[in-house]
Order: structure tokens, then C-alpha cells, then sequence
């Protein structure tokens, strides 16, 4: 092939080598991505596969890769364990209420950021990015003795207060950036057109904000639904813990169920997955370009 | 964008952008308190939830407060003694190392792992960049809780498809072989459930800032001659700096206050050897009720972690202020 390429002058040969270097790279890293594709997935296949296996496959010493035949007894064995269908509902409020409490607080907060300058405005903003720093499993201590003084530990509302302090600043960042990127010159437009300045923020900003919204709550909510520290700490009865604490204290002292584990933990698994990746499709851009032209 | 539609209403309105709209409908006083109004809740919020309590903890770290202090609801204050006391606790050093250690090995692999997988999908076909996102994505949805449960049924001592491999694969009798046993393989494990659950987040940022090289920069370069490692070093790396920082800040304050890994794979009863700060600090104030002495453990935790987090802030405030 070089051969080939000799008659042609260098600058074209150089191209055309890196152009064959490209197509070579190319294969190869199509087949290390598939490699490292299979050694990052297939944790998640297994802990799926598992749950779907009956008994005697799981504790067989040669895996058996596939789960034939497939089995719901394990699911059925978790979903009828104490307690699951109460922590689960628990989890539901307590994620609910951190939700919807820091979505209304943060988009207020994220208007005010976003839209106005105003005498501590960068104080503000540093202090939502640095109070994110602060690692959560520093908090603990202090949120149990405030709520252990309030009364509030072993109480549903006593943990969304809690989730507030790490949920919110990051949904006022994320809102201002989406708040940020709707031209102001829409709601100027409006107010021109005679629209009162609330009037424009509730019929322009709040809808166009909506994917922003959207966005911020889902990630809130998963980061709500997987927090396992603060809730094991400050709820103990077991009817009122969350799904997290629920599933770290699945193994009991005989040993580990497996099959059943596996079962709870997809089922754990499962609303995070389905809001990821509907969270996927709120950052496809360009939903801005239309509104100011058209 | 913004600027078109600026030129667009100029005729209108000759004044650059103000804050209260055509001439002052309403009085200059409330407008001047709307952002504050604004905010107000927030702060609010965050002051009872996040602002007291880290007041608190510095306050309750300077002080005796035990089982009885937490029923009068007030503790004694003893000054630095919780402070010397860690200070003269040899386990304690020996958990600062540890999870130093721990940090600086689990952050570097998770950064080169992730810059690996950054510049392979910049180089993959479509499809396989997309099957390999996937898989990413998948990765970092799976909770942690769940990571670490299917993790210990992969590395089970009995029936973990793990140890089965490694037999197979003739690496040595890995049968009914105990990864708890000795710190050190357990901290493997530790620190493969970490990276795992962290390698998503870090490659797909990384690669999300590949897309800002100009490939014209990296072609000519390789026109020129440039090896690949040379472009990495002398182009990619420069550009993708501020990237790294973030990814770098962020996971060392992910990795050196890391709690659920170490705690749930050894079922919640982890030996001396098995410390790290986090886990040091709960153990030391919900199991011995030394809440004194777990809030002074938590402010060197937060002190040793400002280094780090003083880049991250910094970029993301220079990123807050330059549309504004």
C-alpha cells in the first residue's frame, strides 16, 4: 500500500497514512469500547439475571450466565419481606417533599440570580457552589442534635428537612443556568406589549423555565432516593426507614439471600434508571433558537 | 442569539436592558427588594439546614457531649480536648493516612481510566460510541446502595462469579477465597465499587469537553507530524485544564468522605483496619456516643477538603460570572 502511495507528492501521502491510521485506530477502538462495554455492564446484568434465577442456579458453583429458566420468586420473596412496602412508601413522601419544597424555593431563588443584579448577588452564587462542597457525611452530626433537639428524628418530615440542605443549592444552580439561557428580551417583548412584569414571568419565563424545572426535580429526586447515610441515621424503626436503609439491612445474620437481594435491589434501581434516562432527552439544546427568531 | 434580538428592539427601547421596564410603574423601593424577596426563602432554608448546623458542629466539636449531653440537650464546653485527644490517637492518624491514601489511588485511576474512555469514544464508530454511552449511563444511574450490594454478590465468597473467574482464568485456587480478609484486598474491592460507580460521571464530562478541541488544531498538528501522545499532551491537555480540575476537585471530595462503600460491603461492622473518616466519625459518635469528639473528626474532614474544593469553586464562579 505504501508502495502504491510512492508516485503521489508527500503532503498527500502523509494525509492518506493518517487517514489509514484513522480507519486502524478506529477498529481497534471499536473493539477495546465493546471490551470495556461488556466489564462495566455486565455488574448490571448480573445482579439483574440473578434475581430472575431460581435458587439452585444462584448457588451453583460454575455460573450459569444465563437465567433459564427464569423465576419471579425472588421478587416475590422481597416484595413480601417486612417492612418494604411501607419503606417504600416512605421514600416516596420524603422524596416528594424534598422535591417540591426545593423546586418551588430554588426557582424562586434562581429568578432572582438569573434576572436581577443586585448588591450581593456573587456573595450569593459563591456561597451556592462552596456550601456544595461541603461534604454531606460532615453534616450528619449536626442535622441528628437539630433535629434530635426539634423532636424531629424518627420523623418523616424531620429527613426532607435534611435532604433540603444538600438538594437545594444544587437546584438553584442548575435553574439558574436554564433561567439564564431564556433571553430576556422575551419578557421585555411582553411587558412592551403590556404585559405586567409578573405577568411575564408567569406566562413566558415559567413555561419556557419547564424543561429546567423538570430537569432539576429529576435530579433531585434521584439524588433523594438514593441518600442512604442520613436517612439510616436519623430513622430507625424499620417501618420508618427508606427503601436505601431497607436494602443495606437485607442480610441478615445467616447469611446473605442472594436472589431476593438482587430482586430489591433492581427494584431500587429501577425509577432512578427510568429518570435518568428521561432526563437524557432535557438536554437536547436548541430549544431557545426558535423562540427569539420566530 | 442574544445579541440579534438586542438589535432588534434597539428602535424600541434606546436604553440598554434595565431592571424595571417602561418608565417606573411601580414604586423603585419594591423593585429594589424583588431580588431580595427572591432569594429570601432560600437563604432562609439554607441558614436553619445547612448555615446552623455547620456553626454547630465547630460549636459541639469544642465540647464533652455524650449520651447525657444529648438529653439536656447541651453539652460542656472542654475546649481543643476533643481536638487533642484525636491528635494523641494513633488509630486516628492511622485512618487520616489511610484515607488520604485511599483518595489519591482511587482518584488517579478514576481520572486516567475516565480520560481513557474519553479519548476512546472520540475515536470509536457512532454506533459503538452509543452502545458504550449507554452502558455508561446505566452505570452512573444505578444507586449506590445497589452498586455496593451487587458488588459483594460479584466478589461473594462462596458463589461470586469473581472468584470463580479468577480460577478459571488460572490467576491461582481463588475457591471460597475471603476478599475481607486482609485490608488490603478489601480495600480492592472498596475501590473498584468506587471507581465503577464513579467512571461515568468523569468520562462523559471529559469527553463532553473533547468536543471543544478544535479538530482543525488537532489535524494540522498531525499533519505536522505530531505523534498522538504529543497532540494529547501539547493540545487536548491544555484546553481540557480547567475540566480536569472539576472532575479532579469533585472526586476527591466524593472519595475521601466516602461512607456507603466501606460500610454496607462489610455488613455494617467494620473492623479498625477498615476506617476511613467517614466511617471513623460515625462509628465514634452513633456507636460510642462521642459527639464531641465525631464533630471535631468532621471539621478536619471539611478543613482537609477546602484545598480541594477552592478549585472547583473557583471555576464554576468564573463559569457563573462570564455570561452575566
Amino acid at each position: 500500500m505504501i508502495a502504491g502511495a510512492q508516485p503521489l507528492p508527500p503532503a498527500a501521502t502523509r494525509r492518506r497514512r493518517t487517514i489509514s491510521r484513522r480507519r486502524r485506530g478506529r477498529l481497534l477502538a471499536d473493539l477495546a469500547g465493546a471490551a470495556l462495554f461488556a466489564v462495566l455492564v455486565f455488574p448490571v446484568y448480573w445482579m439483574v439475571a440473578t434475581a430472575f434465577k431460581p435458587g439452585r442456579d444462584i448457588l451453583s458453583l460454575t455460573p450459569r450466565w444465563l437465567p433459564i429458566p427464569a423465576t419471579l420468586a425472588n421478587f416475590q420473596d422481597a416484595l413480601s419481606r417486612p417492612f418494604f412496602w411501607e419503606d417504600a412508601r416512605n421514600s416516596l413522601i420524603v422524596v416528594l417533599g424534598a422535591v417540591g419544597i426545593s423546586l418551588a424555593v430554588a426557582f424562586l431563588a434562581a429568578v432572582g440570580v438569573a434576572r436581577f443584579g443586585f448588591r450581593g448577588r456573587t456573595a450569593f452564587v459563591v456561597m451556592i457552589i462552596a456550601v456544595q462542597m461541603v461534604p454531606l457525611v460532615a453534616l450528619i452530626i449536626p442535622l441528628f442534635l437539630l433535629l434530635n433537639s426539634a423532636g424531629l428524628t424518627d420523623t418523616l418530615p424531620g429527613v426532607i428537612l435534611a435532604y433540603l440542605a444538600f438538594v437545594l443549592p444544587f437546584m438553584i444552580w442548575v435553574l439558574r443556568g436554564f433561567v439564564v439561557n431564556i433571553p430576556v428580551e422575551l419578557e421585555e417583548a411582553a411587558q412592551i406589549d403590556g404585559c405586567s412584569r409578573t405577568g411575564a414571568f408567569i406566562r413566558i419565563l415559567f413555561p419556557l423555565a419547564a424543561p429546567g424545572l423538570v430537569a432539576a426535580s429529576l435530579y433531585a429526586f434521584i439524588q433523594a432516593w438514593n441518600e442512604y447515610i442520613l436517612a439510616y441515621v436519623l430513622l430507625s424503626p424499620p417501618q420508618l426507614q427508606t427503601l436505601t436503609v431497607w436494602l443495606a439491612g437485607f442480610t441478615t445474620n445467616h447469611g446473605t439471600d442472594w436472589g431476593p437481594l438482587m430482586a430489591g435491589a433492581t427494584l431500587t434501581a429501577i425509577p432512578v434508571v427510568v429518570f435518568f434516562l428521561l432526563l437524557q432527552r432535557h438536554f437536547a439544546g436548541g430549544l431557545m433558537a426558535g423562540a427569539v427568531k420566530g | 442569539m442574544g445579541a440579534v434580538a438586542t438589535t432588534d428592539a434597539a428602535p424600541v427601547t434606546p436604553r440598554p436592558r434595565s431592571e424595571s421596564l417602561p418608565a417606573g410603574r411601580r414604586r423603585p423601593a419594591l423593585a429594589r427588594a424583588t431580588p431580595y424577596l427572591l432569594i429570601a426563602p432560600a437563604c432562609l432554608v439554607l441558614a436553619g439546614v445547612l448555615g446552623y448546623p455547620l456553626l454547630n458542629m465547630v460549636a459541639v466539636s469544642l465540647q464533652r457531649y455524650g449520651l447525657g449531653q444529648l438529653i439536656a440537650h447541651r453539652g460542656n464546653f472542654i475546649g481543643l480536648g476533643n481536638y487533642t485527644s484525636l491528635a494523641r490517637d494513633p488509630q486516628f492518624w492511622g485512618v487520616v493516612l489511610r484515607s488520604l491514601a485511599f483518595t489519591a489511588v482511587v482518584v488517579s485511576v478514576t481520572v486516567a481510566l475516565a480520560t481513557l474512555i474519553a479519548l476512546l469514544l472520540e475515536r470509536m464508530s457512532r454506533p459503538m460510541r452509543m452502545l458504550l454511552t449507554g452502558g455508561l449511563v446505566l452505570v452512573w444511574a444505578t444507586p449506590v446502595i445497589v452498586a455496593v450490594d451487587l458488588w459483594q454478590w460479584m466478589f461473594d465468597y462462596e458463589f461470586g462469579v469473581v472468584n470463580w473467574l479468577l480460577t478459571f482464568l488460572r490467576l491461582g485456587n481463588f475457591i471460597h477465597h475471603n476478599w475481607y480478609a486482609r485490608p488490603i484486598e478489601g480495600f480492592t474491592v472498596i475501590a473498584i465499587v468506587v471507581i465503577w460507580g464513579a467512571l461515568p460521571f468523569a468520562a462523559i464530562t471529559l469527553f463532553a469537553g473533547l468536543s471543544q478541541v478544535p479538530s482543525e488544531l488537532v489535524e494540522s498538528a498531525e499533519v505536522d507530524g505530531a505523534s498522538g501522545f504529543q497532540v494529547f499532551r501539547n493540545i487536548t491537555v491544555p484546553i481540557l485544564r480547567p475540566i480536569f480540575l472539576i472532575v479532579t476537585s469533585l472526586s476527591i471530595i466524593w472519595d475521601f468522605e466516602v461512607f456507603i462503600q466501606p460500610y454496607v460491603l462489610l455488613n455494617a461492622r467494620p473492623s479498625g483496619p477498615f476506617m476511613t473518616m467517614a466511617v471513623f466519625m460515625y462509628v465514634e459518635s452513633f456507636r460510642v456516643s462521642q459527639y464531641g469528639l465525631g464533630s471535631a473528626i468532621a471539621v478536619v474532614t471539611v478543613a482537609l477538603l477546602l484545598a480541594a474544593s477552592f478549585y472547583y469553586v473557583r471555576q464554576m464562579v468564573e463559569l457563573a460570572e462570564a455570561p452575566a
